[in-house]
């Protein structure tokens, strides 16, 4: 098919934040992550374990806590005091309360979802009653000297257990007061050091169960304050517990970043008395497991080291096979990354600045797997930062490289960059139109005249841009019959025709530029959209999902093509569809129609419509067997997906040309090399 | 847990094609290799068959209007394959014979039932009226006339075991509705005839059987949906008037109300067995299934319905089970796990330890619950203490062991340790009675503890039978530490010489130990179960000379691999060290430093490996010899300082312990030297930009 020249970019410093608390919504299937920068985000596990929504931080916002309520409402609460609903259809901050009680360490609701009950710095445990506009501040609960560093409620929702420094207390609900108060250090003689209660939970059976940093899982009578079991798991502290909805499972996270399982056993089979065993450790972190949840199917851990692990429970899963597949998610499911293809130059999204850089270049050609001489290294040109607290939302760079745009929470920015030999210049585009904020994503068209903001309620702002750097508002484009959620993909055609729009209800609505018109909808699909593109030649939308299907849809035509159908009753092959990250990019060879050339975490395939599809007993990334082959035995080996594994994991991959293309990777190793060094553990001697 | 995992189809067995050509399967066999089966259909055609394949390898006809009569076999030691046709006619040939009219041929002169070949040891030939030749024997004389040994009784089943270097034959035959069992020793050219206690209203439609501590267990699918259990002892000297053997239920075949018409089964290990049969309630539509029960919690495991029907043959080879579902012959693979819930979480101990009534005081049990069994037991140890001769111990040995093969009787365990205080007396009585054999018998076979006998020990101790003590320090749970000290000292007095002579069980030294005779090449007449009695004298000799001067380097082992052996069942036993400390202190100091050097040469020999344990089973683990070295020292402290042989081997010691410490140090520093290493390493190396060329084809 053909060589390409691949420029290998391994210098985006992209260091994810660690995950801070989870929150599992069991009737939804979704689960929300906070990260220590702030970030929430909602996995959907019925998408696939899609990131389908992603609230960028702020600094002036810590997440301590997150929790579902009065069904769909997720809240978060921490240091800064505030209690915050999230807008899911807007992905921002919809309200903030202050608690007045300083930092917020912990935050739960009861299991009806009407009540919060926040844990404060000055020992305070308050209630909140969730309203339809909000929360409202109920009462105070006993106060008493340390911060309250978990809580959980009694599933009836009587009283509340609450873990603070060497003790935790339990407190009735109707009357506030404490009513049972329990040092968890009493047992230990040594060293006079503070024993930390880091999680707790509150059983139905009246069972108190506590992680503290000794390194014990402590399981109490509250009623009688006696310990009835001690499980002594780690050196280090154990930061966070989770409870299955059955009560007959338990997961621990260690500062170790080992994670371990407790199950409620009968102590003989068949016998009625049943005790908490650990039974499975697992070390899939490197470092601080600081969050855990338990969904009735898997394990779920977030660490320090950003990681989000999935680990189904065997003994649930009926059949082994992809669904029983241990999920390790590290990278975000969007592009952080834009290219400005004519100019050569990359754009990187962090969360408070842009790194600006020029690709280097190369006078050598070579063979597969060579490595050319560079005449050019690449150049890091510029870093914008943003100013305020407030995280980035979305970039874009034109792909003649000279204007640059980049949107948080509450401002919109856009740069015209001008080179002049190896000196840039930038001037900040003034009096930008006032829009609807934040745009969740931005998209130059190709002839880099205009932008689409991607915007709230399902809309599109077309802003044009005007030489030497100013811009103005066209139009704004909205779906016909409206849409509470933010677009959160566009595509836009070649020829500046045509434009496709994905909000969070996974319509895709399409709108002609010309007459900036409603063209129409793509049939609805039950899946996330993960990318899509239009392609330059024949204006066919290309759409990849979360499950890992592929479409084709005829913008013109308005139905799926030929080759679409036969895609979907021939079928993907298996081991296409079992993969576990999403395409996040699509783009297309205009010197090749038929190629589409897409990229998931860990693999970059030039899909080739020309060619026949595989079926299931067909080696799918079957690379390396066609190289071994003779020219003549290749013919009958070859199918359409042509995949390459060798980047990883790759964040980003493009086309600069017709046969040079740009990989993205961010090498675990690196970001390793970023984070602290973790807990030191004796191997030897022990 | 057991469970059916997946299965798939070795053939089909359809009239138009496929094995059988529909008449169905005669029987499946095992095949020369592993993974192999021989099937014989009810025709013309036996197949060899790669099972995980799906593949034939070879397959073999008798001529037209012959017709093969017994399974067809294969000779494990030749690789040959044994067929009979029409009843009489035997062939014999090997994987590149085709035509079997042109292989060996040998009319014989009574009609075959079944042959049976074993992994070592020839082929068994069981003739329709009983008789019994190995194949070898019949060869040499093809026409020789066969005995008829059950007159008119019909064969319905027949096995064959190898115990020992014996084969074994058991077969069943029925007359008139009466079922009796053949148990033929070849070696020994014994037949022992057995009734089977009847059954109102039921009868046998199936039978298996293995063979287990030389008594033989013999299940039976009764038609009263229940499996029942007979116990067969090997060991029967007497040649008496048939017995009758009483049955014992093992399972009742009941699925939530209604039944499983098994029509055939298979064990599948110490508590499982898996039944062929089918499902219905009365009125209801009979479903076909294959079921595995769990015996020891008469629970049902898992069960498969086979909705097209099978033949009701099942058999089972290498975890498979094999059957005819429909028109195919279908291979299931299953896998019976012993382990319970509990025993994954480390609770399994419990359900391990013998009944509640082993620990029961005998003193207080009242004489109507023995009655049945023990006044038995008692009246013949009565009865031959008046004749004290050998005869009558190996009568009473006789009688012992028919009983002990009644197991499923209430209150057994109790019932056993009747008897063995009762023998246990009349050992204190009398001192030249010491039925050494039966008892270690009982130690290894039962689940005894040492409360159910608590003179045992005593009396093995009094008796210095070594071999018995070391049984018991291996099995028993709850050996008090005096005992257990004392053990240990009587192992320790014991001279080398004295030990060669006796047998004891080495498999928790034989892997690690080097004394000198393991430098010269013997090593093989070593590991033989037992001692060649020749050759260890003259080594031995020389032993014991050269040893003296090369204990105490600390290399070669300061003890002789008997004497490790029984230090180490001390080693492994349960103690509490309060209690064991008071009497270690009267141990000699002498021995006291010999122990030690011992726990010294054990503790160098586990750091020798990266994973600090002793290769071998039931060997000691690091911890244990650690814990046993520090109590040592503990309670013959002043002694060790005193004392000037002990004085070198404390300094070895002291030099040993701290070269570990500083190495395992560094062991650490060199960890995190290294990590930090790669770090940097990565930091430097990792190359942030390149370009490079990919060629996609």
């Amino acid at each position: 098919m053909g060589e390409f020249e691949v420029h290998r970019v391994r210098f985006f410093g992209l260091v994810p934040a660690g995950v801070r608390c989870l929150a599992w919504h069991p009737r939804g299937g979704r689960l929300a992550l906070a990260r220590i920068d702030g970030t929430v985000e909602i996995y959907n596990f019925a998408a696939n374990y899609f990131q389908e929504k992603v609230i960028p931080g702020s600094d002036a916002r810590s997440v301590e806590a997150l929790c579902w309520a009065a069904g769909e409402r997720l809240f978060g609460a921490g240091l800064g005091g505030e209690v915050t609903e999230y807008d899911l259809a807007r992905l921002c901050v919809a309200r903030s309360v202050d608690g007045c009680g300083g930092p917020i360490w912990s935050m739960a609701a009861n299991s009806s979802g009407t009540q919060l009950a926040i844990g404060c710095e000055d020992g305070s445990v308050k209630l909140f009653q969730v309203v339809s506009g909000g929360i409202e501040f109920e009462r105070n609960l006993d106060r008493r000297k340390g911060r309250i560093l978990c809580l959980s409620w009694h599933p009836s929702g009587t009283h509340i257990a609450a873990g603070s420094i060497d003790v935790f207390r339990v407190l009735n609900v109707s009357s506030g007061q404490t009513v049972q108060r329990i040092m968890v250090n009493y047992h230990v003689q040594k060293v006079k050091r503070e024993c930390i209660v880091w999680s707790i939970a509150f059983l139905s059976s009246g069972t108190v169960v506590t992680s503290d940093s000794f390194g014990r899982v402590q399981f109490w009578d509250w009623e009688q304050g006696t310990l009835l079991e001690s499980h002594t798991v780690s050196t280090s502290a154990v930061l966070s517990l989770a409870v299955s909805e059955k009560e007959d499972s338990i997961v621990v996270g260690t500062s170790t970043g080992a994670t371990y399982q407790f199950q409620l056993l009968p102590v003989k089979m068949g016998s009625l008395e049943k005790r908490w065993v650990r039974t499975k450790p697992f070390q899939h972190h490197t470092h601080d497991v600081r969050a855990v949840a338990h969904s009735s199917m898997a394990l779920i851990s977030g660490g320090l080291d950003a990681q989000l692990v999935i680990r189904p429970l065997m003994e649930k899963v009926q059949k082994k096979g992809y669904d029983a597949a241990l999920r390790k998610i590290t990278f975000p499911h969007r592009r952080l990354v834009s290219c400005a293809r004519k100019a050569r130059l990359l754009l990187f999204q962090f969360s408070q600045h842009l790194e600006l850089w020029r690709l280097g270049s190369t006078d050598e050609t070579g063979k597969d797997g060579e490595v050319l001489p560079l005449c050019r290294m690449p150049e890091h040109l510029v870093q914008f930062k943003s100013k305020g607290p407030e995280h980035i939302y979305c970039s874009c760079i034109s792909p003649c490289g000279s204007w640059v745009t980049y949107s948080t929470a509450s401002h919109f920015h856009l740069y015209r960059v001008q080179y002049e030999g190896d000196s840039v210049s930038i001037q900040k585009v003034p009096k930008v139109p006032k829009l609807l904020l934040p745009a969740y994503q931005l998209q130059f068209s190709s002839d880099s005249g205009s932008l689409f903001v991607a915007s709230a309620r399902g809309s599109v702002h077309v802003l044009q841009l005007l030489e030497p750097g100013g811009c103005k508002h066209l139009h704004t484009l909205r779906p016909p019959s409206g849409s509470p959620e933010a677009v959160y993909l566009l595509a836009s055609s070649t020829d500046g025709h045509w434009l496709a729009a994905v909000g969070g209800d996974w319509a895709i609505h399409i709108y002609n530029l010309k007459c900036f018109k409603h063209h129409g909808t793509v049939p609805t699909y039950t899946c996330a959209v993960t990318a899509l593109a239009i392609h330059p030649l024949t204006n066919n939308l290309v759409i990849a999902y979360s499950d890992q299907q592929l479409f084709e849809f005829s913008i013109p035509e308005k139905q799926y093509t030929a080759w679409s159908r036969m895609v979907q009753n021939f079928g993907l092959h298996k081991v296409w569809l079992e993969r576990d990250s999403p395409i996040t990019h699509i783009t297309f060879n205009p010197k090749n129609p038929s190629h589409i050339l897409l990229h998931d975490t860990y693999m970059f395939c030039v899909l080739d419509k020309s060619l026949p599809l595989p079926d299931n007993s067909a080696l799918l990334m079957n690379q390396s067997t066609l190289k071994q082959l003779p020219e003549t035995a290749r013919q009958r080996q070859l199918h359409a997906f042509k995949i390459c594994k060798k980047f990883q994991p790759l964040l980003f991959a493009d086309l600069l040309d017709e046969n040079c293309l740009v990989m993205v990777e961010r090498p675990i190793m690196d970001i390793k090399t970023q984070l602290p060094l973790p807990i030191q553990q004796k191997k030897f001697g022990t | 847990m057991a469970a059916l995992c997946e299965s798939f189809t070795l053939c089909g067995l359809g009239p138009s094609g496929g094995v059988g050509l529909g008449g169905g399967l005669l029987a499946l066999q095992p095949g020369p290799d592993r993974d192999h089966v021989l099937l014989t259909d009810r025709g013309r055609t036996a197949t060899l068959f790669k099972v995980s394949d799906q593949k034939p390898l070879g397959c073999w006809s008798v001529k037209h209007g012959q017709i093969i009569t017994c399974p067809v076999v294969c000779n494990f030691e030749t690789h040959e394959y044994i067929a009979v046709h029409d009843d009489k006619v035997l062939r014999i040939w090997k994987d590149k014979d085709i035509n079997l009219d042109k292989v060996f041929k040998a009319t014989l002169s009574a009609d075959v039932y079944r042959i049976h070949s074993l992994p070592n040891g020839g082929p068994l030939v069981l003739f329709k009226g009983g008789g019994v030749r190995t194949l070898d024997v019949l060869l040499e004389a093809p026409q020789q006339e066969i005995e008829n040994v059950i007159s008119d009784e019909v064969i319905k089943w027949s096995e064959a075991f190898n115990e020992g270097q014996q084969p074994i034959l058991i077969f069943a035959t029925e007359k008139d509705g009466d079922f009796f069992v053949y148990v033929k020793k070849l070696k020994m050219n014994s037949l022992h005839k057995y009734k089977l206690e009847q059954q109102e209203l039921s009868k046998p439609l199936s039978f298996t059987a293995y063979i287990k501590n030389k008594i033989i267990t013999l299940l039976c699918l009764y038609s009263n949906y229940s499996v029942y259990k007979f116990l067969i002892p090997l060991q029967q000297n007497s040649e008496e008037e048939e017995q009758i053997l009483s049955k014992s239920l093992l399972l009742n075949l009941l699925v939530s109300g209604s039944v499983l018409k098994g029509t055939s089964f298979v064990v599948l290990d110490k508590d499982h067995i898996a039944v062929l049969g089918s499902l219905g309630a009365s009125g209801d539509e009979c479903k076909e299934c294959l079921t595995i029960w769990n015996t020891k919690f008469q629970t049902l495991q898992t069960s498969k319905e086979l909705p097209l029907g099978t033949s009701g043959q099942l058999w089972c080879y290498e975890e498979k089970f094999f059957f005819t579902h429909g028109k195919v012959l279908t291979v299931i693979m299953y896998k019976c796990e012993t382990s319970s819930l509990a025993a994954a979480v480390g609770k399994l101990k419990d359900s391990q330890t013998p009944d509640v009534s082993s620990f029961v005081n005998w003193n207080t049990l009242g004489d109507e619950e023995l009655a049945v069994s023990v006044h038995s037991q008692q009246s013949v140890a009565l009865k031959s203490e008046s004749r004290m001769t050998d005869a009558s111990t190996t009568v009473l040995e006789d009688e012992l062991r028919q009983l002990m093969s009644k197991a499923q009787m209430p209150d057994f365990q109790a019932a056993i340790g009747c008897v063995i205080t009762a023998l246990i007396n009349r050992c204190k009585t009398d001192p030249k009675y010491y039925p050494q054999n039966f008892l270690l018998q009982i130690v290894q076979t039962r689940d005894l503890s040492y409360s159910l006998c608590p003179d045992l020990m005593a009396v093995a101790l009094e008796k210095k039978d070594v071999y018995l003590l070391q049984n018991c320090l291996q099995r028993f749970p709850d050996i008090p530490e005096e005992i257990t000290y004392a053990c240990l000292k009587v192992f320790l007095s014991l001279s080398e010489a004295y030990l060669q002579r006796i047998d004891v069980n080495l498999e928790s030294v034989i892997c690690y130990i080097d004394t000198e005779f393991n430098s010269k090449d013997v090593k093989t007449e070593i590991v033989e179960n037992g001692f060649n009695a020749e050759l260890e004298q003259d080594i031995w000799d020389t032993k014991i000379t050269k040893k003296r001067h090369l204990t105490t380097d600390g290399e070669l082992c300061p003890v002789g691999p008997q004497k490790a052996a029984l230090l180490n069942a001390v080693l492994l036993s349960a103690y509490s060290e309060t209690f064991l400390l008071p009497h270690l202190k009267n141990l000699p100091a002498q021995q006291a430093v010999l122990f030690l050097r011992y726990l010294y040469y054990l503790y160098v020999k586990c750091s020798e490996k990266i994973n600090t344990t002793l290769p071998g089973v039931r060997s000691p683990n690091i911890n244990q010899i650690m814990d046993w070295m520090c109590l040592l020292l503990d309670a013959h402290f002043t002694v060790m300082v005193m004392l000037p042989e002990a004085k070198e081997l404390l300094s070895n010691l002291h030099k040993f312990v701290r070269a570990q410490v500083r190495f395992y140090s560094e062991l650490n520093k060199i960890e995190g030297s290294l990590r930090e290493l790669q770090r940097l390493n990565h930091q430097k190396d990792s190359q942030t930009y390149s370009i490079e060329v990919l060629e996609l084809i």
